[in-house]
């Protein structure tokens, strides 16, 4: 059952701990002990107000959590900021968009290159003198298909391609590990395909937690899947075992049906 | 997307971020215009380096509000230090270098303010703006009673008297007609500028704008904020303290006045009127403020009534319209100066966006709406 047994010889790249975090008396995360091997496509579901959103920001450092530890690539991470972890490689993009609004989503991802690089101190050479970090910038995102804006206010692009730099922004720094919080919440339908397409491609020296309303999405991307129910691990396993679970399907009666595609 | 247009955007990518860092026309224009204001108001030069010195009041709270994001009402404090720091210096030097060259005397009014800056800005990291408001407005009164109370060291309420600084590079003397004053303060001025514009278009200057956008994310992307909001506060405040000891040095005098708390809302309103967040701002707000401000004190409304009520064709000549010429007119006098300059303030604030440099920027975009592309 545990995410662990499958690929027990991997040392896991992010852990958890027992982890709790109470906010007065609401338990919003409850004794989770949860393990990432590298280069997974994990996804973590469950009903509304299940303590996702909690469980990520006590992974980044947000929050801090009342008791429990996390360990990242061998490492106690317990402590650390939410600066310390995503120099580390802990990444994250944000459920609702977390971006700079007055800048251009050129300056946005070279930001984030620049941090990585040990460039962003430079206070006396103007930005766009180490045209290599320029050049990766721009590529990334090419890559993402968002350069065609990418002089252009972010404030005031579109809702799509503000959720991909979203992305971009996170990826820019080379995580080993990365956090998705619900990619395409609120992009139309017709948008969708191109973020999910994105989130495909992502290289495979990343892991990745996507945290996902959308069981159709979660199917298709995740090999293995923990379910969150009132802030505890009701069950972790492979993207099959979950889909056959009865304990699973008894959670989201009523709210959505889960069904496996492909 | 073809493998051409990739190219293309990579290679132009570089210089289009470069190019924001390039000096404009127009700012050459700025400098040769306040450089001949040396020769067009021969006699207003005493005022033009109050404006100067106003103006990098201005500058350093540009630094910390306008990209950094952090407000303060503490920055008076700072120039206070600074002018009390270069005073002391320059009376206890008898006019005679180095403890009374003018530029050392800058040099101890920075350090001075910037180490005072560096300890106090560990007080602002935390909180919100209105914590920050509050902290800053306790650490400048806090400051202002210690100066009231050194009476040995600062003179008390009498202010500091006996400046005396040596000749400035050992050779131009203060004159009475403030000519080396406005010179060595616009150099100063264009020196201190000219660093800071070099900071703010730098990868540092760049993360600052990420802070002040968003502090989450940019702690999210590894950016240091605390770090980076220090070492700005710091060198906000050093610049503040040359300010301050520029104006000492210029009225051979520091008083209670110059680290007074009026000062730091004064200039929070000239910077915002100005336009924040443009480095030219704080300038450009100072001498509107000042100009404005000594148009109404020395304007004379009675006689301006008196020739419009003269020419007043008689047709217009009934009631109401004379009685309502006498009462706009009585208000344009100085007791009603803070009149004027609050509907100003409040219609800048209401329909433009980003003071005067925002009023003068929508107006080139109506203009020219090709041109319409991000200023970063």
């Amino acid at each position: 059952m545990n995410a662990d047994v499958m690929t027990a010889e991997v040392a896991p790249i992010l852990e958890t701990r027992s982890l709790c975090k109470r906010f007065g008396g609401l338990v919003a995360t409850d004794n989770v002990s949860f393990k990432l091997q590298p280069g997974a496509r994990h996804a973590l579901i469950g009903p509304n107000g299940a303590g996702k959103t909690t469980f990520i920001n006590l992974l980044t450092g947000v929050l801090t959590p009342t008791s429990g530890s996390i360990h990242f690539d061998g490492q106690d991470i317990t402590n650390w900021t939410l600066r310390q972890r995503a120099i580390a490689g802990v990444a994250r993009t944000f459920q609702i968009n977390q971006l700079f609004p007055d800048l251009t989503p050129l300056q946005s991802v070279l930001l984030a290159v620049n941090e990585r690089e040990g460039a962003g101190r430079d206070w006396f050479r103007p930005v766009g003198t180490r045209k290599d970090l320029v050049d990766e910038s721009v590529a990334l995102l090419a890559d993402l298909g968002i350069d065609d804006v990418m002089d252009e206010r972010v404030g005031s692009l579109p809702y799509g391609k503000q959720r991909l730099l979203e992305i971009a922004v996170a990826v820019a720094a080379k995580p080993k590990v990365l956090l998705l919080d619900e990619p395409a919440a609120g992009v139309p339908e017709s948008e969708r395909e191109q973020i999910l397409d994105v989130v495909a491609r992502l290289p495979t020296s990343v892991a990745l937690i996507l945290i996902e309303h959308d069981m159709h999405l979660v199917f298709r991307f995740a090999k293995t899947i923990s379910v969150l129910v009132n802030g505890g691990l009701l069950v972790d396993g492979t993207a099959d075992e979950i889909a056959r679970d009865p304990r699973v399907k008894q959670v989201y009666l009523g709210e959505e049906e889960v069904v496996v595609h492909g | 997307m073809s493998m051409s247009h990739l190219t293309e955007n990579s290679a132009g990518a570089s210089s289009r971020l470069l190019s924001a860092a390039k000096w404009r026309w127009y700012e050459i224009a700025f400098w040769i215009v306040a450089a001949s204001l040396f020769f067009v108001f021969p006699t207003r030069l005493a005022l033009l380096t109050e404006i100067v010195t106003l103006g990098l009041l201005a500058l350093s709270i540009d630094l910390i509000l306008g990209f950094a994001g952090i407000v303060t009402l503490g920055q008076g404090a700072f120039f206070g230090l600074g002018a009390y720091a270069a005073g002391i210096a320059a009376k206890y030097g008898m006019g005679v270098a180095p403890l009374s060259d003018p530029i050392v005397g800058l040099l101890i009014a920075g350090a001075v303010a910037g180490a005072v800056g560096f300890v106090t800005s560990f007080l602002v990291l935390r909180g919100s703006d209105l914590t920050r408001l509050m902290v800053t407005l306790g650490v400048g009164l806090i400051f202002a009673e210690v100066v009231n109370q050194a009476r040995s060291i600062t003179g008390g309420a009498d202010g500091l008297q006996g400046v005396m600084l040596s000749p400035v590079l050992g050779i131009f003397d203060f004159d009475l007609y403030a000519q080396t004053a406005y010179v060595y303060s616009l150099g100063t001025l264009f020196v201190l500028f000219v660093i800071a514009r070099v900071v703010m278009n730098s990868s540092f200057g760049l993360s600052l704008k990420a802070i002040k956008g968003n502090p989450l994310r940019s702690r999210a992307i590894g950016i240091p904020v605390n770090p980076r909001l220090i070492a700005t506060y710091t060198l906000a405040a050093a610049y503040a303290g040359i300010a301050g000891g520029l104006l000492a040095q210029t009225t051979q005098a520091a008083s209670p006045d110059m680290i007074a708390f009026h000062r730091s809302a004064d200039t929070l309103l000239i910077l915002v009127f100005g336009g924040a967040g443009h480095l030219y701002g704080g300038i450009i707000g100072a001498v509107a403020f000042r100009l404005m401000q000594d148009a109404f004190s020395s304007g004379s409304p009675d006689v301006w009534l008196a020739a419009v009520l003269n020419a007043l064709p008689s047709f217009l000549n009934f009631w109401p319209i004379p009685n309502v010429l006498t009462v706009i007119f009585g208000l344009m006098g100085p007791k009603y100066w803070s009149l004027w300059l609050g509907l100003v303030l409040v219609l800048l604030v209401l329909f433009v966006r980003g003071g005067i440099l925002g009023l003068v920027q929508s107006i080139y975009v109506r203009i020219f709406p090709s041109r319409n592309k991000v200023k970063p």
